[in-house]
């Protein structure tokens, strides 16, 4: 598919640098010895320039991390990159009251929830678009990117009363299924992706084999995805996790979300930083637990399966 | 790939019809049945028929606010594609350098958004922050909540922060599916660093960078917890984007009729703007 077009922008791009390079005739060994070492230049400016981005990048975490481990009166008397009277106090607060730690939990259900029913419903659609040609389908690709692009502020109110309405309102499951409204189209796509790597020939081979479909699916089809299905899963978790305008409203007590709890923080006797820091540093630590463990694929996921 | 016809995977798309149908169709019918009525309340309702889109469309806030939310936009994408682009170029490919890197700069990605705000409104503070104190010691009276021009540096600041991240995995993505032998011929015909970005990495780059402007363009546009954590969308409204003055509008002064008529425009620029994106992909995977 993409092979002509490529080959012409390469032997384009072939002729151009061959014509730039007959006009500089110089001689054979030095000039391999100088693009020796542009190279190793170019390497060394590169790993500068990622040390440099990566310090910008982490500081305002390190930051967090630094104040987490204050006591809020070391916090106010000024700036210091280390803690003098290193403190786990603030953690301490939030691992000894329930009512601070399970906001953590009701985060961790509603978003292994939307994984799951994101991954279930998901999966079969994906199949269904990545091989077959049925009536209406580009049009139903379409409409389910398009609710990836509804802004959740638009849809606060009527999830409210719907969730109300059917008895939801406060449970995992309802913000587990208002995150379905992001992350079940994105998740199709993602697969999609994936699914369309694999040729159609393996499907055939197995009918023929006598593979019932749903057994064909699970038992050969599904393995040859793992990693798509790693990815899709960890796309799912990374954005009902950093999601909060949706969790907030459609709960109030039983499965507030962490992101909500966190406000807390704020009384009439000022703000209790120390506190607010320690709760954020908690907030970041399962997301980078998650990466890691799909760290070797998730370069392909990240374009969505589509290189 | 060939696609046979076959019209029973509908019922395999069925699931996702009904769970996103559930979640999608019912709220926005509501959205839209508000949108043409006056409530008073549950049972006193009038028809209006377009007074409020008429209402929405001559509201000067709002007005400010789309001007804002695309300012914003635009600046975030100019900033953020070239700067993915060269992060991408410069991380490192093999071995165990490569996994930290894409580790860490994957992270401010997994931070809920709640927190970023949090962040960056510690960061920048001027009495506890590093970036609001850096900003003294070099003589700069920065204050976020109170000038107009440090908040909007800090929301932009942040999201550059936030938000790169995502561009620079999706080219490193790109970069990784380039075959080696293209750079050996590079290398034969010894190519500048200039030409083999150019007509070797660019051109299959194409493709992640469309997904990649619109997630960013999508998401941007629809911005609400950081910069309300952050600046709570002021000093004044210099901060207050469209999600923002649309849930001030729905929940904060409870006007549904002109919300939901709001509602909908927003969601029909959004997906207007989308829609040509997707034409746009779907043209340049068929000329391939």
């Amino acid at each position: 598919m993409s092979n002509s077009s490529s080959m012409n922008t390469q032997r384009s791009s072939e002729q151009t640098i061959a014509e730039g390079s007959y006009s500089s005739q110089a001689p054979q060994a030095p000039v391999v010895s100088l693009a020796e070492r542009k190279a190793r230049h170019a390497m060394w400016r590169g790993r500068i320039g990622m040390t440099v981005y990566l310090i910008l990048l982490l500081m305002p975490i390190y930051w967090l991390l630094n104040m987490s481990f204050k006591t809020n009166t070391e916090i106010l008397s000024g700036l210091s990159f280390f803690p003098e009277n290193f403190t786990l106090e603030n953690y301490a607060k939030i691992f000894g009251d329930p009512t601070w730690y399970m906001g953590y939990v009701n985060s961790i259900i509603y978003v292994s929830m939307n994984m799951v029913i994101s991954l279930l419903v998901a999966l079969p659609a994906a199949y269904a678009f990545s091989r077959y040609k049925f009536v209406g389908d580009k049009h139903m690709f379409f409409w389910l990117l398009s609710n990836r692009m509804a802004p959740p502020a638009v849809f606060l109110l009527p999830f409210f009363q719907l969730y109300s309405s059917v008895g939801l309102f406060d449970t995992h499951i309802a913000v587990a299924l208002a995150h379905c409204l992001f992350n079940v189209p994105l998740a199709v796509w993602i697969l999609e992706g994936f699914m369309s790597g694999v040729p159609r020939e393996i499907d055939e081979t197995a009918y023929i084999d006598g593979y019932s479909f749903p057994k064909f699916f699970v038992k050969i089809f599904l393995p040859l995805i793992r990693s798509g299905i790693g990815v899709t899963a960890f796309f799912c978790f990374m954005f009902s996790w950093v999601e909060l305008l949706l969790a907030r409203t459609l709960t109030s007590v039983d499965a507030k979300p962490i992101g909500a709890i966190m406000t807390r923080t704020v009384s009439a006797s000022g703000m209790d930083w120390g506190l607010l820091a320690a709760a954020g540093v908690l907030t970041i630590v399962p997301g980078i637990l998650v990466i890691y463990f799909v760290r070797n694929h998730v370069a392909k996921g990240f374009a969505l399966g589509r290189v | 790939m060939t696609k046979v016809e076959n019209n029973k995977a509908w019922w395999l798309v069925m699931p996702v019809f009904l769970i996103v149908a559930f979640s999608a169709i019912i709220p926005l019918m509501t959205v839209v049945n508000y949108s043409v009525q006056d409530i008073f309340d549950p049972y006193t309702r009038y028809f209006v028929g377009t007074e409020w889109f008429k209402q929405v469309m001559l509201d000067e806030r709002l007005h400010d606010a789309l001007i804002r939310q695309f300012i914003f936009s635009f600046t975030i994408l100019l900033i953020e594609i070239p700067l993915g682009i060269m992060v991408a170029l410069m991380m490192p490919t093999k071995g165990k350098g490569a996994s930290l890197a894409l580790i860490l700069v994957a992270i401010p990605l997994l931070i809920p958004w709640n927190v970023v705000g949090t962040i960056w409104q510690i960061f920048g503070r001027a009495d506890i922050g590093l970036f609001g104190a850096m900003m003294a010691k070099l003589g700069i009276n920065y204050n976020y909540a109170s000038e107009p021009m440090h908040a909007w540096l800090t929301v932009v600041l942040m999201d550059v922060w936030h938000w790169t991240p995502l561009v620079a995995l999706l080219c490193y993505s790109g970069l990784r599916a380039i075959p080696e032998v293209y750079y050996q011929a590079a290398r034969i015909d010894k190519a500048s660093r200039w030409a083999v970005f150019r007509y070797i990495q660019l051109p299959k780059l194409t493709n992640v960078l469309i997904i990649g402007v619109l997630l960013r363009f999508m998401d941007s546009f629809m911005i609400y917890t950081e910069p309300f954590v952050l600046t709570g969308g002021g000093p004044g409204t210099s901060t207050t984007f469209l999600s923002q003055s649309l849930v001030q509008q729905a929940i904060g002064q409870f006007d549904l009729g002109p919300a939901a008529a709001f509602s909908l425009v927003y969601f029909l620029i959004i997906l207007l703007v989308c829609w040509v994106f997707y034409t746009t992909i779907m043209h340049m995977q068929k000329d391939k």
